[in-house]
């Protein structure tokens, strides 16, 4: 397994130069300009800051400068915020994206599993059908709906939590969590339902009822192991889909996540940060597959033995 | 199942934990929660640009002049009085022997001359190097034609004289200097965290950041929230009330108001275009509509073979019922322009007009060649996304058609892809805004004069340009407001753009907030704002 680790985290390299070298020079494909804006500057005002940030230096010579300062750990400084480095706002709006990915992954794991385990288990009764039906809602209601519906609910109507900030006042990071982890945990009992009664009706499972094992062992001891594997290799995307993909919540929610700097240096052609928050968005989706794969090879011991 | 109830009791208990609201609490300790519309590019004022960044700037940093908050002249700042010279083109500045920096050090005229220095040098890069054109050799030193700052009309004549010579007089330059590009630094604080040149000094970290305002840089979380407190050095802290302001760069305007509606902010920095008629409606008393100076306009680009003839441009004019376009689009309070400056900047009251005249537009068009049989090539609209530039753009868009039979085709574009078509004159129409700087019609007539960045519309005409540069070298406001609107007359006579409405300033107030008073320019300096309830 120590193999397949190091060779996949090799075979990452070049994936992510590509990424970083295909988004270099489609961004600057993209009309507009990073200091374009409704009071036009004067072109020698124009001249002046492209020569401040190496614009004026032809493309290739640019991508060079740009690359060699990326494998010194360098993404430059951001176009939009002057004095501010790329990796001085990945590295601020991180920790808040990871924390509120962690929260909202716990919250879909909790709910999705306990009920898809049990919709498995009580299968075409109304136990099945109703956590089901909600998860079928979960997967269709987008998060810039449920947060909205969810903040008019409990923090304008009942009063009972803030309606945005994250770490300011008590209870700012329940609804957040519960919008973003919700989708996923509609995914996930569907994918732990799906599993289950796979595995549930294998012969394993069978003998280990015939031989009188209490039905709480068969289901948390041996059906789960196998049950939830679908489940771990979704998590692997859905991890990196919740930290790239948090955008909508963040804006709901005003959080200062990294989702909010990635979407709006797309807008303001704030090119470094373009570069900086998509090679970083690419090393975690890479990562955290490769995790997911990992932990599947493990539960599953004859995708082990393949490898 | 055993997690899932531990879960569940943790969200009720913290739910029902009763705390109460920043409004209520920042009423007790006299702390203002600020919805500032999105997170500042930084806070240096050589270098920013944009109204959230002046909102934050204004409790930091101060002047020789600031705006008043009640709109009309400004009100002494760093300097406690000046003089004129009878040309009007001299300017003495005393500043105040109490006016301090954060740090202690005494503000004093050479810190008005490094500070104008620094902006006017090239390789910063500033992007307001031109409010200070106004003096002599100001541009020159800026555009590389002398390197001799010496040739630049500000000088130190000692530590508490300023003399600022200019190139002619202007009238509005006392309005000019509330800007912020014209407010100074701290000489030592910015030269030790980089060169006078340097866009990327950490001189504006919470810590380093050193200026003369009412308030001091406490915290800034990214994205997240700025602190300033009330800053005891200050020349005239005893009138500060205020002890801290939190500004909220809440970009999504219905997160600002679910923000505003759970008592998280004092205002709002906008209202949600949907939810103003309903608000108006409702009577809610926490709705502001303030008069604003700024005019919503169609760009007319006049190098287009369709719109070259000003009949066709007066035609499209004509055919636009302005009321109709406020009352039933727009909803909020706009009110319909009929001159490109909104009447009553600084007692400027232009006398154009522009009929809705459906009849005499169609006459226009046919004078110009186009009738049923040869009818007006299909006309495109450019607008930058948003859902309210659609609605203004769709009611155009009917009203040509039907008032002139014309086909017109709408084209939203992103931000930076409209404003790059524009700049290269690759559109026919296209929706534009404007925002005076200062209280003074100049803000909106130098727009228009040829060569100008933001004129767009290829419209040059040298009686305009004269008459303004005449109107400007006047030192009698009377005379000149009446070459003022003989420029306007000749602009609304040719139609290079075609003035839709004037702006209102809509947003929420909490009636916590006191001394915040309506004006103009949308300035309202903290230094005289507090929070009481009634």
């Amino acid at each position: 397994m120590l193999n397949i680790f190091i060779k996949r985290l090799f075979l990452a390299i070049p994936v992510l130069l590509a990424v970083a070298s295909i988004t270099f020079f489609l961004i600057k494909l993209a009309p507009g300009g990073p200091f374009d804006a409704d009071k036009a500057v004067s072109p020698q005002v124009l001249k002046n800051l492209n020569e401040a940030y190496n614009l004026d230096a032809s493309e290739w010579e640019q991508y060079v400068d740009y690359m060699s300062g990326v494998l010194r750990g360098d993404f430059g400084p951001s176009f939009r915020f002057p004095g501010r480095s790329v990796s001085e706002m990945i590295a601020t709006g991180l920790p808040v994206t990871f924390e509120l990915a962690f929260y909202a992954i716990l919250i879909a794991l909790l709910i999705g599993i306990s009920s898809g385990v049990l919709a498995a288990l009580k299968r075409n009764t109304y136990l099945d059908f109703i956590p089901m039906a909600i998860a079928m809602i979960g997967i269709c209601v987008p998060t810039f709906l449920m947060g909205p519906l969810l903040v008019l609910i409990f923090g304008i109507n009942l009063e009972m939590l803030p309606v945005s900030g994250w770490g300011q006042l008590p209870g700012d990071k329940i609804l957040p969590s519960i919008t973003l982890g919700f989708a996923y945990a509609a995914y996930i009992a569907r994918l732990s339902r799906g599993g289950m009664l796979e595995v549930l009706n294998q012969d394993f499972i069978r003998t280990a009822r015939s031989k009188g094992l209490k039905e709480r062992n068969i289901v948390i001891k041996h059906a789960m192991q196998g049950g939830l594997i679908p489940v771990v290799s979704f998590l692997g995307p859905a991890i990196a889909g919740l930290l790239a993909g948090s955008f909508v919540v963040e804006t709901i929610f005003q959080i200062p996540g990294l989702g909010r700097f990635y979407v709006e240096a797309a807008f303001n052609r704030d090119y470094t940060m373009i570069l900086g928050t998509t090679i970083f968005f690419s090393a975690m989706i890479v990562f955290f597959n490769l995790l997911s794969d990992l932990a599947a090879m493990w539960l599953n011991p004859r995708s082990r033995d393949i490898s | 199942m055993r997690y899932l109830f531990i879960f569940c009791s943790v969200f009720i208990l913290i739910s029902c934990s009763s705390s109460s609201s920043p409004v209520d609490d920042g009423l007790e300790k006299q702390i203002f929660h600020y919805g500032n519309g999105s997170e500042p590019q930084g806070l240096d004022p050589h270098i920013v640009t944009g109204v959230p960044e002046h909102h934050i700037l204004i409790s930091l940093c101060e002047g020789l002049t600031i705006s008043n908050p009640n709109g009309g002249e400004n009100l002494p700042g760093a300097a406690e009085s000046w003089t004129v010279s009878d040309d009007g083109k001299t300017y003495i500045f005393k500043l105040r022997k109490n006016g301090k920096w954060s740090n202690g050090d005494a503000v004093t005229a050479e810190d008005f001359v490094w500070s104008w220095k620094r902006i006017l040098t090239a390789s910063l890069g500033s992007q307001y190097p031109d409010s200070l054109y106004y003096l002599v050799g100001a541009e020159d030193y800026h555009t590389g034609l002398t390197d001799d700052f010496n040739k630049v009309g500000v000088k130190a004549l000692d530590s508490y004289t300023l003399e600022v010579k200019l190139k002619a007089p202007t009238p509005f330059f006392i309005g000019l200097l509330s800007h912020y590009s014209t407010w100074p630094v701290h000489e030592e604080t910015v030269l030790k965290y980089g060169k006078i040149d340097d866009r990327n000094g950490k001189w504006t970290r919470p810590g380093n950041f050193v200026c003369n305002g009412p308030f001091n840089l406490q915290s800034w979380e990214l994205n997240n929230k700025i602190v300033v407190e009330k800053n005891p050095l200050y020349w005239d802290a005893q009138v500060v009330r205020l002890n801290q302001i939190h500004y909220y760069p809440v970009s999504n305007v219905m997160t600002e108001d679910r923000m505003f509606r759970a008592g998280q902010l004092h205002n709002t920095y906008t209202v949600p275009s949907q939810k103003c008629p309903v608000y108006i409606e409702e009577n809610n008393p926490n709705l502001r509509i303030d008069p604003y100076m700024g005019t919503y306009f169609y760009r007319l680009n006049t190098n287009d073979p369709s719109l070259k003839d000003v009949r066709v441009r007066k035609a499209l004019a004509y055919a636009i019922d302005r009321e109709l376009l406020v009352e039933k689009v727009t909803k909020c309070g706009q009110m319909p322009a009929y001159s490109f400056t909104p009447p009553g900047s600084n007692g400027y009251q232009p006398s154009t007009s522009i009929p809705f005249d459906p009849q005499l537009a169609k006459n226009l068009l046919n004078e110009a060649g186009y009738n049923s049989q040869n009818s007006l090539p299909k006309l495109e609209i450019l607008f930058n996304t948003s859902e309210d530039h659609r609605k203004i753009a769709l009611a155009i868009q009917q009203m040509w058609q039907q008032n002139l039979g014309i086909e017109v085709e709408l084209v939203n574009q992103d931000w930076k892809v409209y404003l790059s078509r524009e700049m290269v004159g690759d559109f026919q129409v296209s929706r534009a805004g404007w925002i005076g700087d200062y209280e003074d019609p100049n803000t909106f007539l130098d727009l228009m004069r040829p060569n100008r960045g933001n004129n767009k519309t290829g419209w040059e005409n040298m009686e305009y340009d004269s008459i303004i540069q005449q109107a400007n070298s006047t030192n009698n406001q009377e005379e000149r407001y009446k070459l003022l609107n003989k420029a306007e007359g000749i602009l609304i006579d040719n139609m290079p753009v075609i003035p839709l409405y004037t702006y209102v300033r809509n947003y929420q107030l909490s009636s916590d907030v006191k001394n915040w008073n309506p004006n103009i320019l949308d300035h309202h300096h903290p230094k005289f704002i507090y929070l009481e309830r009634d």
